[in-house]
């Protein structure tokens, strides 16, 4: 039986807390650099490492290595915050907004700052969607904006007053060095400087964002991977009727 | 060789409408100039260095002409009456304008004659220069030796020049061929070339002048150890498409992302500014000796790769003509395509076999650039290692010309240096293994990727036909590249084009592309 207040990595066998890891070390190949790296998993709270594979990179060194884990965590006094809502189907979501928003929504979407990957604002909104899952684009009652990539938030904000949003989606695939965050804060700054903050449903989403993390930097919702174009949709339409923004 | 049993009348009658769009596009980019190239041919004078308000000196002197509406008969002619006025250098005249001691509109007019002998002297220099660039190219390569196709092409992105020359020598010693620089973010949009060597960047490294020296002599010192010509690699693209090349130049970069439609969709740049400065651009690269590289693979990043394969072929069809109207050879022409197709696809690999088979045959002296799975690519490193087999294996077997190197990591962040080292690790192991599979094989006639192969062309040659008679311009207005619309008034550097006046002159594009007429060989 598993104990869930002690969890470990499993491997072939329970509790073995087999790990694997990956890693370059700043040091020329050798025997040297072998043993750092053993001793720097060690340090990670890692037993028996033991180093399947090195390779000289031209003054690094690259390691694979296995080990097993000492750490474990307690699975029962995990809380992760969600977004809280029923996802509808594309029809379905339609269908709410004939019935409880009796008007057309507006959707502006981006991909803010310095990313240039509209991956996934492309998946969200775009006509085509993402593997099998229509965009925004396509759903009846939503009139959807994609602006695409490198967008400054000010120009966001400009097209959102221009076109009334009723909400925005941010995305942010790949920024360097946390930039992310600076940016995803100075868009609600400029919304509420704006006075339009309240007015909107704002969202964010990423291979970085969590939903946590994105209700501290003061966005109604954050959704990582794997989010589909209704998950958002059901979000928004029923963000919209719950605050009375209809 | 040919395996797809494609109709030569529907090639060449692609081909003669590719022949028409850009003779159409090169009326209207022989009638006008933009700031940039007119920056870009003041570099190639000598002019280099920033203000003391780090205003670079090629945008103080052009900002000047510009100002006072003297950019409509180009920076050749005022440079030069400003040398026969006062004497001095490009260099000279420039600072002096920068502290606004000099004023390149309020000097006496000389002759034109003695104004164009001027320039032209001087001109002359720097082609000669450009010249000896290239024959040292040449001399390395055949001292050193050079990989072989497809070129292994890695990229560095650290954002620190230093930090990329350490990682570029380490890959170099992985078996890289050709190291390419990203530019950090957001430089493409800047309306100047930044000065100096540079340790700060976002996703990347500044493109300057002195960053493309640290990096040549890095890989010349790299391929002296590896006992292989490693070639340089940037980005010719955004608001300073023909600065960078003449930097490109006059550094001995070996090759250049050079598309105006890229930027025109993925950047919002102005379709004028862009489609004028390209022309410039690839002028300097071909004589320079520069491979270029289109960018038709980003297309698929928006568009679906199936349905919208034939938009591939068909700009692929539109950048070799406006290319070689430009002087590029043929095997300069680094035409550009993805394997981008859903990996769900059942015989997925077949139709990206089709595609890139296809391209083989239809532009045979091409060194295609072949660019990897980026679109579906998951954060499942261990499948996305396979997706680049899978592409190394297709680019082997069509026998591709310079493969990017996709990377395990991809749309996680940019590459760890060991993701660069698995991705060769990956390639090498594959072209050496099925080295000549390729040969091995024909097609069934008829066939899956026969018939693939030969509807994409169908649709290519249907939809050249439109833009022969839509022309580029509206075609691009109507969103038929890449799914992405852009008004032709519309985007960023509109300001910078304006039509030449009867008294303008470019002495490079008369030096570099060998007197009248467009696609003249320059090579002996």
């Amino acid at each position: 039986m598993v104990d869930l207040t002690r969890v470990k990595p499993y491997g072939d066998t329970l509790n073995d807390g087999m790990v694997q890891l990956s890693f370059t070390l700043p040091l020329p190949y050798g025997e040297e650099a072998k043993e750092a790296a053993r001793q720097l998993v060690m340090k990670m709270g890692i037993e028996e490492p033991s180093v399947v594979y090195s390779k000289d990179l031209a003054g690094f060194t690259y390691f694979i290595v296995y080990g097993r884990a000492v750490h474990t965590v307690d699975y029962t006094k995990i809380k992760v915050p969600k977004v809280e809502v029923d996802t509808m189907t594309k029809e379905e979501v339609e269908e709410y907004i004939r019935e409880n928003i009796k008007r057309n929504i507006v959707v502006v979407g981006a991909c803010t700052g310095t990313d240039a990957h509209t991956v996934g604002i492309d998946a969200i909104m775009n006509m085509k969607g993402y593997a099998g899952h229509f965009g925004l684009e396509r759903y009846e009652g939503i009139e959807a904006h994609n602006l695409g990539s490198q967008v400054p938030n000010e120009e966001l904000v400009a097209k959102a007053l221009e076109v009334d949003a009723d909400a925005i989606l941010v995305s942010q695939v790949v920024t360097e060095k946390n930039a992310h965050i600076p940016n995803l804060t100075e868009l609600v700054e400029l919304l509420e400087a704006e006075g339009i903050r309240d007015k909107l449903v704002l969202v964010c989403g990423g291979p970085r964002i969590s939903h946590e993390l994105a209700k501290e930097l003061g966005y109604d919702a954050g959704f990582g991977p794997g989010t589909f174009a209704e998950d958002v949709a059901s979000f928004i339409v029923t963000e919209m009727v719950s605050r009375k923004l209809v | 060789m040919t395996k797809l049993n494609l109709d030569p009348k529907l090639i060449q009658s692609s081909r003669n409408s590719a022949k028409k769009i850009a003779e159409d596009v090169q009326k209207f980019i022989d009638l006008h100039t933009t700031t940039s190239t007119e920056r870009a041919i003041v570099r190639l004078l000598g002019v280099d260095g920033v203000d003391d308000m780090d205003r670079p000196l090629p945008n103080v002197l052009i900002d000047n002409i510009k100002e006072g509406k003297g950019l409509e008969r180009g920076i050749s002619y005022w440079l030069g009456n400003a040398m026969v006025q006062t004497g001095l250098s490009p260099q000279q005249i420039a600072e002096r304008v920068s502290r606004k001691e000099l004023d390149l509109l309020r000097l006496p007019a000389a002759r034109e004659e003695k104004i164009r002998e001027t320039i032209y002297a001087l001109a002359e220099e720097a082609v000669e220069k450009i010249v000896r660039n290239r024959e040292k190219r040449e001399e390395l390569i055949s001292i050193l030796g050079e990989g072989t196709e497809p070129y292994l092409y890695v990229i560095v992105a650290t954002g620190n020049i230093y930090e990329d020359v350490k990682q570029a020598k380490s890959a170099a010693h992985q078996g890289a061929d050709i190291i390419a620089v990203i530019r950090t973010t957001g430089q493409s949009l800047l309306d100047y070339v930044p000065y100096g060597p540079t340790t700060e960047g976002f996703g990347g490294t500044y493109a300057t002048q002195e960053n493309f020296r640290i990096m040549r002599q890095a890989l010349d010192e790299a391929g002296q150890e590896v006992g292989r010509y490693i070639r340089l690699c940037n980005y010719c693209s955004g608001l300073c498409m023909p600065e960078i090349a003449a930097m490109g130049a006059m550094e001995r970069l070996d090759m250049m992302l050079n598309d105006a439609l890229y930027g025109i969709l993925f950047r919002d740049i102005n379709m004028q500014r862009t489609l004028v400065d390209q022309f410039f651009s690839r002028v300097i690269n071909g004589f320079a000796g520069i491979i270029i590289n289109t960018g038709e693979d980003n297309y698929l990043t928006t568009a679906d790769a199936v349905e919208e394969a034939h938009t591939v072929l068909a700009s692929q069809f539109i950048n070799e003509q406006l290319a070689l109207k430009a002087g590029l050879e043929e095997e300069q022409i680094g035409l550009g395509h993805a394997f981008e197709m859903d990996p769900d696809i059942e015989n997925g690999f077949l139709l990206e076999l089709a595609q890139a088979q296809m391209a083989r045959e239809i532009f045979p002296n091409s060194p295609l650039k072949y660019m990897p799975p980026t679109k579906y690519m998951t954060g499942n490193i261990f499948k996305g290692y396979l997706q680049n087999a899978m592409f190394n294996l297709a680019s082997i077997m069509t026998r591709q010309g310079i493969q990017l190197l996709g990377m395990l990591t991809e749309a996680i962040h940019t590459p760890h240096i060991h993701d660069r080292y698995l991705a060769i690790e990956n390639a090498k192991y594959i072209f050496n293994n099925a080295r000549n599979l390729g040969d091995e094989i024909t097609f069934k006639e008829g066939g899956l990727i026969q018939t693939r192969a030969q509807e994409v062309l169908k649709r290519a040659e249907r939809l050249l036909k439109e833009i022969e008679k839509e022309g580029l311009f509206s075609t691009i207005e109507k969103g038929k590249f890449g799914g992405v619309k852009r008004a032709k008034n519309g985007g960023k550097g509109l300001d910078g084009v304006v039509k030449k006046d009867s008294g303008y002159f470019n002495p490079f594009i008369d030096l570099m592309l060998g007197g009248e007429g467009h696609g003249g060989s320059h090579k002996g």
